[in-house]
């Protein structure tokens, strides 16, 4: 077994039970959490450096050969996926232990670390699993886990929007294991390489049926219109933290099942079309919900549905470059939105909430809180030269190649998105950021720069500003991330090499 | 196709049906029993993926023909999920019961407030 691919997961279900054993020492389990995650990061970043040539790293648990055993697969996608994640779920841990430690929230920091944890093991177990059920046991891990963690700090409207939020996410887990038990019946496999393989000789109308039903699966939790209803509805509810690490991640690695199963699968091609038309929408309906919105938090959730949009429109195109684009897409929109979402934390840190309604002249209360805010901002809008013009530019670019009158409606979609985020961005700074700070808004400054919890305070303003600068290097690194993006795009439209590495028997196990 | 297997074919039919009905409702406990039938008629159609159903389950030291055991391993997992997430589920519920003395699923407020804006807001 290659513990390289299994440390992603196992290491942090261990940390979760040192540190669920260690819960009334506070300082100690901080130590374990942050440590843990750091051997994630180490660990995706050697992954990483060892699939960014294309190479595909399996591993057989309990040296069952595939496909009848549990297989891991490492490759590009998957590997970059997990560094990208593991740094922002590391950041994000840093920031809430910040928080803990000068007694800012009301979440208990007892019961959060070992649920996070169990997060991160869900996390990665998704993006590594080899077969359908693996896949769906790193799901329902990542949301499980996720369910205690919304409840964190409960007060009413927390209560409920778990409520609407755990039952969606069921109802899309069963619809999962109802298209598992099909496959199964279908190939007589769970393998997915091994499904790949069997899945071309089944009759047409049949793969689009399944092709279908996991788009609607992964689609309900990747917030894809019209099945996006639940997402504004959660999301914003939460503690910053959760919020955070939510929006960044857990609609993303929706995404990724997406790509996996309609690249890997079904070949993308029977449902191409539906794909365009699905990233319309979400991509317009999105956008026409934020810009109703007063509340920054629920601006930026819808905005997260509407950007789903641009990724699902990549692989509508299906070609190499369209992947690549969503590739890129994926990295830039993880880490933007962990920083837009932390920004929003601390601003409920100086004024209490976030309502457009009662919050003024922001730049004035805290110049540095302006521009963390502006840099990630502009990056969603997709202005030059931040990571989202970079990813926007791939994506079109793929679809001019690709042409269609379908692909060029998705294009002008995409534009008027764009155009329409910056409307609902500029919403925010002229009503939020400009004009005189309301007197309130000055005292609570007052109050926290002066009080015990001031050192605190920028402990987690500078790990924002640690995400603000991870935005900052994927637009400087954008050359070597287009590399490995495109190299992953052609492994997973190719797919022999992850096939072959599977059942081969080959790879670096 | 042999009898057992129609008869499952039927359940899992009446199963999703009853069950996504249930999920539709207001009432949060109904929901919760949605969810319940709903995780029955995923593993009941784990079940009907193996045509060989009415043959023994797999037993050591006897020889002859069994029916496969994947799928009812796989169903043995998906029972412990629904289950620990149907308990976590009720406790919800419970919450929900005890802040607001009725079970509904309450609407998004924010929404409605939203929705009843007809003025422009001013922008000052």
């Amino acid at each position: 077994m290659n513990t390289l691919l299994a440390v992603p997961f196992l290491v942090p279900l261990l940390g979760a039970a040192t540190a669920l054993v260690l819960r009334r020492f506070p300082r100690a389990q901080q130590i374990v959490s942050v440590l843990t995650l750091a051997v994630v990061v180490a660990d995706a970043a050697v992954l990483l450096r060892r699939t960014a040539d294309g190479t595909v790293l399996t591993s057989q648990a309990g040296a069952w050969q595939a496909p009848l055993g549990i297989t891991i697969v490492a490759d590009p996608l998957a590997a970059l996926l997990l560094v990208v994640s593991s740094v922002v779920l590391l950041v994000v841990l840093l920031y809430a232990i910040g928080q803990d430690i000068g007694g800012l929230s009301r979440a208990m920091p007892q019961v959060f670390h070992p649920i996070y944890l169990v997060l991160t093991a869900g996390v990665c177990l998704s993006f590594l699993a080899g077969d359908l059920f693996n896949l769906f046991v790193g799901f329902e891990i990542m949301l499980t886990a996720s369910y205690a963690l919304i409840t964190q700090a409960p007060t009413r409207a927390r209560v409920r929007a778990s409520m609407i939020y755990t039952v969606v996410s069921l109802t899309s887990s069963i619809l999962f294991l109802t298209g598992i038990a099909l496959v199964y019946a279908l190939t007589g496999t769970v393998n997915l390489a091994d499904i790949a393989a069997k899945l071309g000789a089944a009759p047409e109308p049949l793969r689009m049926v399944l092709a279908l039903m996991f788009l609607v699966v992964f689609g309900i939790k990747a917030a894809i219109v019209p099945m996006h209803f639940w997402l504004p509805d959660s999301y914003p509810v939460a503690i910053t933290r959760i919020s955070a690490i939510f929006a960044a991640l857990l609609t993303k690695v929706a995404v990724y099942a997406i790509i996996r199963t309609q690249t890997l699968l079904f070949g993308g091609d029977d449902i191409s079309a539906v794909l365009l038309w699905i990233a319309i929408a979400t991509m317009v309906v999105g956008i026409l919900g934020a810009l109703v919105q007063d509340d920054i938090n629920r601006v930026m959730s819808f905005a997260l549905v509407s950007h789903i949009g641009f990724m699902i429109f990549g692989l509508g195109v299906g070609s190499v470059a369209g992947v690549a684009g969503v590739v890129v897409y994926l990295v830039h929109h993880i880490v933007v939105q962990a920083t837009l979402f932390l920004v929003n934390g601390l601003i409920r840190q100086y004024v209490g909430h976030t309502s457009l309604r009662a919050v003024r002249g922001l730049t004035t209360v805290s110049p540095t809180l302006a521009l963390f805010f502006f840099l990630p901002a502009m990056s969603l809008a997709g202005l030059p030269p931040m990571s989202g013009f970079i990813a926007k530019v791939a994506l079109f670019q793929a679809g001019v190649e690709a042409g269609g009158w379908l692909v060029h409606l998705g294009i002008a979609a995409g534009v008027l998105t764009s155009l329409l985020t910056l409307i609902a961005i500029f919403r925010i700074w002229v009503r939020g950021f400009w004009g005189t700070p309301m007197p309130d808004m000055v005292e609570a400054r007052a109050q926290l720069r002066s009080g015990a919890n001031r050192g605190a305070l920028r402990f987690m303003t500078a790990m924002t500003g640690v995400m603000v600068a991870v935005g900052v290097a994927v637009a400087v690194a954008a050359g070597p991330l287009t590399d490995i993006a495109f190299t992953a795009a052609d492994d997973l439209l190719d797919g022999t090499a992850y096939v072959e590495a599977v059942l081969g028997h080959g790879g670096a196990s | 196709m042999n009898a057992p297997g129609f008869l499952l074919v039927v359940t899992v039919a009446v199963l999703y049906s009853s069950g996504f009905y249930l999920l539709l409702q207001r009432s949060l406990m109904r929901v919760v029993f949605g969810i319940l039938i709903l995780g029955h008629a995923a593993n009941l159609s784990l079940m009907l993926t193996d045509t060989a159903i009415t043959l023994p389950p797999l037993l050591t030291g006897q020889d002859g023909q069994i029916s496969d055991p994947l799928p009812q391993a796989m169903a043995l997992t998906a029972i412990v999920i629904t289950f620990g997430v149907t308990t976590f589920l009720l406790a919800l519920a419970y919450r929900v019961w005890l802040g607001d003395d009725n079970d509904e699923v309450p609407a998004d407020l924010e929404d409605r407030r939203i929705g009843r804006l007809t003025e422009p807001e001013d922008s000052s």
